[in-house]
């Protein structure tokens, strides 16, 4: 385990503590309490008295107690950090207990779900954090039986003297174990050596989801506890006027509080809560500038003829290139703002007392919450405590930590204990959707149909930057231009799975297969091509690994027989985002006049695989979300009040509209790199490149149901 | 605020609530039963779903004046130990992501199971269809759906 970012005490002094502070070995920190699983479904129950301050524990019966200090949002990482410190330590994974880490960023790093970050970032650590523990089990077991440490080996929970056919478990070593120095420097295994990572494993926290355990934030419970739900303006409104006198005299509401032109409700069950909600009497001060979907539409056709861009790359002289020019394609691509409808709508639960606060749910930024609420409160940080749930789905919106202020100011105004619960209306009107953006492509083709001029404006609402300027085509291309421009809005927006990725990638990849089909090359062809050129006559920074994006596509394609199936039309998508390297090949066969999305082959770069289960379900959960959303999602205002609030009008994939999904990864020994993202991006260009193969029709707009050629389909 | 008793996963309890107040909130708030999942408050997505007399239903939108005698099973009652074929079924296919909605996909499997123990492909995909995953799990719940009826005796 690193410990740069520790200051004090230092790596060796710290574990060095941590292992004189309990009884069996400690490696890092800790956190108890687990509910003991049923044994019938998997793994052992937590070992009752096990009450270590470690990352890593374990017990004279031999049980291991992991911690995993990122939240869980659904992404696998509970069950991927394990493996990876249970693969150094040679662990009997059968003998691993997982527990979750509270927020503790002195001792542990980087503790967010985002970016698909968490396993290129603690790769390293988790699997030093396994191997110091297996070495000092080895020098254990080798004084044990006075023979030198480099005759030992371990094998799943024990250490080895094969000369003397003799063998201790980790348990009956744990306690000598833990006395010894910890050593300065620990070999790592060779990754071709690798049992447990690569293989697969389930979902460590399967027995409690399958039984309807209290895991999530919205599970929690406090005795005493009081229950908010909140009445928020919608974008660009005020509070103006309050009458909650029907809603305070109804059952079991305790009080109502107002803070931020928001209204609270605060009562004892949630829906008495509801109804005194919808008891309130509001007036709402409207802005000036309130703004709706059409206003949005004609602002985007504005800011793309006029508006002022910032440039984000320049290669060549693309004004020379279109003017020499043999042809010119160009395509506008626009993409509304979505929710991000986890199942688990917001919720938190919030205790401040006078020295301090207690904060309790699902974040995806646990030390961003606890900082925040610190500096609300005039509190040091290290007087709020967070402890993490399971989450049900982020997807970004937990990134924020605008819930976990409402939690914390309804707690501060009521002082008491209260769980802040969001109902779906708040959740899909509530804010920070994934911003709507719309971009111009053009490309400039030679009179040999060589790609040879490139640009791209993207425009967006609250969207910062909306382009990738590194991405491929640059690179590949002689004379290329990307800029933006960004319109400030009321409406709210952030990060949403693939932030920008996730519809840029449909953009640019389908305006590569136009672009393509306008130089009367094959789709995959013309990629390897300008990926070639890229190779060999670089322009510009180069920010991918052309070689790992020419491995997924050949893989993709081989998998998909790219090109030699008949009665089937395929479209070709590849992208590069968060690290990771994934190429899609869509395929639609016509049924009853209208296309239909049959299956989705999917090769991804991720470096090594951690558990292929988990990286499997990434990889199909990616491709349908990304499918879904690319076809039925929407979100439209009418005067800043989002006109869909719930999953009657706001509609999202089901089962009987996914597609067949085949998923293929690259074997090789390259540091893992994340799956919780990349798999999306270049979903719908491999659908609607395959949709424009059947129908001769392309798409530019999602979602693509409205979009004429798919008009009609169920 | 009235008392109403009633029958769940086998024994007989009571809350004191009021007669609109969804099965779901009963649960949930009075009677401690956290396994059943709010998602949308109005049945469109069926993280709620429970059994009522064996039938799938939506607790979120059932007023508990109206459940009366009739047994209610939740994940909590759907087996002793965890091992309903079709929580087996769930565990080997690894089916959850985040893991919220799947309380919700399990009951509705069971309760399918239960009046139709060979459900053909189309049947599946018909009666699963009703239930939300935003983590896009369903090919592992089709998949176990299968499964389990393999092993449904």
């Amino acid at each position: 385990m690193t410990m740069q970012s520790i200051p004090n005490p230092s790596r060796r002094n710290f574990l060095k503590i941590a292992a004189a502070a309990g009884g069996g070995l400690l490696l890092g920190f800790n956190w108890s309490g687990s509910e003991a699983a049923p044994a019938v479904l998997n793994g052992p129950a937590a070992v009752p008295g096990v009450d270590f301050n470690s990352y890593l524990s374990i017990s004279p019966q031999g049980i291991i107690t992991i911690l995993s200090p990122n939240p869980e949002v659904g992404q696998g990482i509970k069950t991927a950090f394990p493996i990876i410190v249970a693969e150094e330590l040679d662990a009997d994974w059968k003998k691993v207990v997982v527990e979750q880490a509270p927020l503790d960023t002195k001792k542990f790093e980087r503790q967010v779900a985002g970016g698909s970050g968490s396993i290129p970032h603690s790769w390293k650590r988790l699997r030093e954090a396994g191997a110091t523990a297996r070495q000092m089990l080895i020098e254990a077991g080798a004084k044990r039986w006075s023979v030198p440490a480099a005759e030992c080996s371990t094998d799943k929970g024990f250490v080895v003297h094969a000369a003397s056919n003799r063998k201790l478990s980790y348990g009956d070593l744990a306690t000598d174990a833990s006395k010894l120095p910890v050593p300065a420097d620990v070999k790592l295994k060779e990754i071709k050596d690798f049992k447990l990572i690569g293989s697969t494993v389930r979902n460590v926290d399967n027995p409690g989801i399958l039984t309807g355990k209290n895991l999530f934030g919205i599970d929690f419970h406090r005795e005493g506890m009081l229950i908010a739900m909140l009445q928020r303006p919608a974008f660009g409104y005020k509070l103006k006027n309050l009458d909650a006198t029907a809603a305070k005299a109804m059952p079991g509401i305790v009080d109502v509080v107002t803070f931020n032109n928001n209204v609270a409700v605060v009562g004892k069950s949630t829906w008495q809560v509801k109804k005194a909600k919808d008891a309130l009497k509001i007036e709402w001060e409207k802005a000036d500038n309130l703004e709706s979907t059409p206003d949005h539409n004609r602002l985007f056709k504005e800011l793309l003829d006029t508006g002022t861009p910032t440039v984000r790359r320049k290669d060549g002289d693309v004004d020379a290139a279109f003017k020499n020019a043999a042809r010119v394609v160009k395509a506008e691509y626009q993409c509304p703002f979505l929710p991000h409808s986890p199942m688990e709508p917001m919720n938190f639960f919030a205790h401040v007392k006078a020295d301090g606060a207690e904060l309790v749910g699902p974040t995806q930024t646990p030390e961003l919450a606890r900082n925040e609420t610190a500096k609300l409160l005039g509190l040091p940080p290290e007087k709020v405590t967070v402890a993490l749930t399971r989450m049900g789905g982020g997807f970004g919106r937990r990134l924020k930590t605008d819930y976990v202020l409402e939690a914390v100011n309804v707690s501060k105004l009521v002082n008491a204990p209260v769980k802040l619960i969001w109902s779906r209306e708040d959740d899909m009107t509530g804010g920070s959707y994934r911003p709507a953006v719309r971009y111009r492509f053009e490309a400039a083709l030679d009179a040999q149909n060589n790609l040879i001029g490139y640009k791209l404006r993207g425009v967006g609402i609250n969207s910062g930057n909306p382009t990738r300027e590194d991405n491929f085509p640059s690179g590949a291309v002689d004379n290329l231009l990307i800029d933006s421009v960004e319109h400030k809005s009321p409406i709210t927006t952030g990060a949403w799975r693939a932030p920008i990725t996730n519809f840029l990638a449909f953009a640019e990849q389908a305006f590569i297969d136009e672009v393509a089909q306008a130089a009367g090359k094959d789709p995959v062809q013309f990629r390897l091509d300008l990926l070639e050129k890229a190779k060999k006559q670089p322009t510009g920074a180069i920010k991918y690994d052309i070689d790992r994006m020419i491995g997924v596509i050949k893989l993709a394609a081989e998998k998909s027989q790219w090109g030699k199936k008949k009665n089937v039309a395929q479209g070709f998508s590849v992208y590069f985002s968060h690290r990771s390297y994934v190429a899609q090949v869509g395929e639609v066969v016509m049924e009853k006049g209208k296309p239909r999305v049959a299956k989705v082959y999917s090769a991804a770069d991720c470096g090594v695989v951690v558990n292929q289960s988990g990286a499997r379900q990434q990889v199909m959960g990616c491709i349908v979300d990304g499918i879904g959303h690319a076809m039925y999602g929407q979100l439209t205002f009418k005067e800043g009040v989002p006109e869909q609030k719930n999953f009657n009008t706001y509609r999202m994939i089901r089962m009987n509209e996914i597609p067949e999904v085949e998923v293929h990864f690259v074997q090789n020994e390259i540091e893992p790199t994340g799956l919780g993202e990349p798999s999306l991006p270049p979903a719908g260009a491999a659908v609607a490149n395959a949709i424009f193969k059947a129908t001769g029709k392309r798409l530019y707009n999602q979602p693509f149901v409205q979009e004429d050629v798919l008009k009609g389909i169920s | 605020m009235s008392v109403y008793k009633l029958q769940i996963n086998g024994k007989t309890v009571q809350a004191d609530v009021e007669p609109d107040t969804p099965l779901l909130w009963v649960l949930r708030d009075h009677l401690g039963l956290v396994g059943t999942k709010y998602g949308c408050g109005i049945a469109q997505c069926g993280a709620c779903t429970v059994h009522l007399n064996g039938q799938a239903t939506r607790s979120c939108v059932l007023p508990v004046s109206s459940v009366g005698n009739s047994k209610v099973t939740t994940i909590e009652g759907l087996s002793k130990n965890g091992d309903h074929p079709v929580q087996q079924a769930w565990n080997e296919v690894d089916v959850p992501q985040c893991g919220y909605c799947q309380a919700g996909q399990i009951m509705t499997a069971a309760a399918l199971l239960k009046r139709n123990p060979k459900p053909t492909e189309e049947e599946i995909e018909t009666t699963m269809s009703g239930n939300l995953c935003r983590c896009g799990t369903y090919h592992r719940i089709r998949e176990a759906v299968k499964l389990a009826a393999t092993k449904t005796k």
